[in-house]
């Protein structure tokens, strides 16, 4: 039994934790956010030349060779910093499904580049009518000649404004709701019949909505077997999912010492609003929330790092609790922080507004308690 | 005990229905979205030429004269027709004061202003230093002939960039205890020395303000009550604030909205109403919002002879908020991914959910609604003290 992080993983962390204490300022980060095109590109070749864009790949394509630990460190530490450059849509989406699905030659093709952070990756997914039912997909590739014609519409693509490569979740047969017939498609995003509509997000993200007309494919912008594609894309949302929840664990961990800083400093009635048993007690509470969200991170980690098959029970729970726990902590830091909490001014709020985009990314906590209930109840 | 409408009730909900129906119209609607002042302006000059303006004034200023059914009758309606409330810095607060503790002057000058919406009124209590222990506020009204000059700052004032008044609290004493030397006094913003420095809010919004007063001169007759008694003019106020809280017919409506949404959005061929968490999660809301509009009634009832509420009335508010936030959370939820889309200058289906801009902005602005007019945890003080008696 042992819940300590090795030499490496925590050289990985101070690394994060000083490029956001020195270079990633609220001042730095809201200038990037608020600019053309909402990212830094200077950053992404810093994350490049500081290795952390090769964390989740193997070693003969020029990765790290990192676990889901890895993994989850650098995403908890970028959390804390609230940093808008897109690792988890580039490295963790479309990285995640390349390393998958992707044949050799494709990897070999695309992790090297992306570690070298020469290209920004998306997965495109969410439909109007989707939600979070993944193969609920009506985007079609159809086979012609050797290759395939994509049309159809994806919503809320992540990264969708900057990445230049996208993978595409389409169905190349079956009915709109088939979990069978799913395909997984790499699209140039700049290719004819590829249209954009970008929009900012509150978290900071651009996104945007992507329409393919008529999209002329070649036969090997398949990524992975025709028709199989869900396994595979299930299988990177456990990873993605997990990523998400390390990330919110080091937001609520920034929200509370922040909040906590606040009411011991803050005087009311002639004293700390923290002395108040009040406060203390829904404090303490807030502390075990955090601590109870950081302890089934630590389980998801154990059983995906031995047997990602295992994990299915733990991960369902893990996004119910992230959910339920991050409402919870950001509520209080907005309410602690009473009218400041309020202001755009300040960053408590958007550390909120990642926290719900977190927990609304691949379902959010009522989706997955059902799923939870189906797994943990069927026998 | 009866809550049955009698015939003539059930007249006056047709005829309430009917007009929202007529005057509250689509182009009012957007109106109120694309520039809020102007869309409430004319929107509250609809009912002043209507009557219906002030339902709680008494009929001799201009209100209704409406029995207490009657004015829940109204709330109903206007609620479930998806119409605002009037903006209620004036309407509601600071003619309330006037009305209980101004001069006939005031009350000749500023009621028929307010009724006919000719003045934009804003509020001046909490301060950078003085939020929940409001009776710490320092800005500094000062004795110079017939007038006062203050000097300070008041924040979070909403509208305070569409204000030509606002009503403050100041202190004018400083050697007894805190609640003592304070005055409630009236400030037109045309004034020299006051600055207005917009805040932004966590839902992207320019509502809130800091206003900076700098040898700002006020003449002493604007003083509502008397010197050094604002204190109680304050405590009465924010009563009144807390009872409009509450809020029963918009949570009413937004538990509608939040079935008419959830009937058309699926997940993986179901609807989401149909989901047996989401269903609980929804009959949680409403079996707290049946219990809360009785209690609001209640309230309402030892209220009917007039006079200001008392301290029961925080409950409303602490209930009524925690109802409103619940029901935010689940449009947001509803939402889904759309929920995190800041308004750009497209169609809202071009880019998914209609109803998504709305639930952000209303989840987001509604944070506050359990931070101000005394923040819950002060509503959970005043009822310890003043209702169970716990010192």
């Amino acid at each position: 039994m042992n819940f300590d992080f090795s030499e490496e993983q925590q050289m990985v962390r101070d690394s994060i934790a000083r490029f956001v204490q020195d270079d990633y300022d609220w001042d730095t980060r809201k200038a990037i956010v608020a600019s053309d095109h909402g990212i830094s590109r200077d950053n992404w070749k810093l994350f490049a030349e500081l290795g952390w864009l090769s964390i989740p790949f193997a070693e003969e394509h020029g990765g790290f060779g990192g676990n889901i630990v890895d993994l989850s460190v650098v995403m908890e530490e970028l959390g804390k910093g609230l940093v808008v450059e897109p690792f988890f849509p580039t490295v963790v989406l479309f990285g995640g499904l390349v390393k998958r699905a992707g044949s050799e030659a494709q990897r070999a093709e695309w992790l090297p580049r992306i570690i070298g952070g020469e290209v920004l990756g998306a997965f495109a997914y969410v439909e109007r009518q989707s939600r979070f039912a993944l193969h609920d997909c009506q985007t079609t590739a159809t086979r012609s000649g050797d290759g395939f014609v994509l049309n159809g519409e994806k919503v809320v693509v992540f990264n969708g404004e900057q990445a230049d490569h996208l993978v595409v979740l389409a169905r190349t047969s079956g009915e709109q709701s088939d979990r069978d017939g799913l395909s997984l498609l790499m699209v140039d995003a700049n290719a004819p019949g590829v249209d954009k509509m970008s929009y900012a997000m509150m978290d900071g993200q651009r996104v945007a909505n992507i329409t393919f007309s008529d999209v002329a494919l070649s036969a090997d912008a398949l990524l992975g077997e025709e028709g199989g594609a869900l396994p595979v894309v299930d299988a990177m949302t456990d990873e993605a999912i997990i990523a998400l929840a390390a990330e919110a664990v080091g937001i609520m961990a920034v929200l509370n010492a922040k909040t906590l800083e606040y009411t011991k400093t803050r005087e009311q009635f002639g004293t700390a609003i923290g002395s108040y048993q009040a406060l203390q007690h829904r404090m303490v509470d807030t502390m075990m929330a955090y601590e109870q969200s950081k302890s089934l991170l630590f389980k998801a980690l154990c059983e995906y790092k031995q047997d990602p098959a295992t994990a299915a029970e733990t991960i369902h729970a893990l996004k119910v609790l992230i959910d339920r726990n991050g409402k919870h902590i950001f509520g209080e830091a907005i309410q602690l922080h009473g009218g400041m909490g309020m202001t755009d001014e300040l960053d408590i709020g958007h550390y909120a507004k990642r926290l719900m985009m977190i927990n609304t990314t691949f379902g959010d906590g009522t989706y997955h308690r059902n799923r939870f209930i189906e797994t943990a109840f069927a026998a | 005990m009866d809550t049955a409408y009698s015939n003539e009730d059930l007249a006056f909900r047709d005829e309430v229905r009917g007009f929202f129906e007529k005057a509250y119209t689509p182009e009012l609607r957007a109106r109120m979205r694309s520039n809020h002042k102007e869309g409430a302006e004319e929107w509250q000059r609809k009912l002043y030429e209507k009557g219906w303006v002030a339902p709680n004034w008494p009929a001799e200023f201009g209100g209704t004269g409406w029995t207490a059914t009657q004015k829940y009758i109204y709330e109903t309606e206007r609620s479930l027709a998806g119409v605002p409330n009037v903006i209620p810095f004036g309407l509601v607060m600071v003619a309330n004061v006037i009305m209980a503790y101004g001069t006939d002057e005031q009350k000749e000058y500023f009621l028929p202003r307010i009724l006919k919406s000719e003045d934009w009124w804003c509020q001046g209590y909490s301060e950078p230093g003085s939020g929940s222990d409001l009776a710490s506020l320092k800005t500094k009204a000062e004795r110079d002939g017939d007038d006062f000059i203050i000097n300070g700052a008041k924040i979070w004032t909403t509208y305070a960039q569409y204000a030509d008044w606002i009503f403050c609290l100041v202190r004018t004493d400083n050697s007894g205890k805190k609640q003592e030397g304070i005055t409630f006094i009236l400030i037109d913003m045309k004034s020299e020395g006051i600055k207005v420095n917009p805040i932004i809010s966590i839902d992207n919004h320019h509502s809130l303000n800091e206003v900076e007063f700098s040898n700002v001169r006020v003449p002493a007759k604007n003083v509502v009550g008397e010197i050094g008694k604002g204190w109680t003019v304050a405590k009465a106020l924010l009563a009144h604030e807390r009872t409009g809280i509450a809020g029963v017919a918009d949570v009413k409506r937004a538990v509608r909205v939040i079935k008419e949404v959830a009937a058309k959005e699926e997940n993986g061929g179901q609807r989401l109403l149909d989901d047996p968490g989401f269903q609980q999660r929804l009959a949680d809301i409403e079996v707290e919002l049946m219990a809360l509009e009785f209690t609001e009634l209640r309230t309402l009832a030892t209220q009917a002879a007039g006079g200001f509420p008392g301290p029961e009335s925080s409950l409303l508010k602490i209930k009524g908020t925690e109802l409103q936030q619940a029901t935010q959370e689940m449009l947001m939820e509803i939402a889904a991914y759309y929920q995190g889309v800041l308004p750009v200058d497209l169609d809202p289906d071009a880019l998914g959910h209609e109803f998504a801009t709305d639930a952000r902005l209303s989840y987001m602005y509604g944070r506050a609604a359990t931070i101000y007019g005394g923040s819950n945890e002060v509503q959970k003080n005043i009822i310890a003290k003043y209702v169970l008696g716990l010192e």
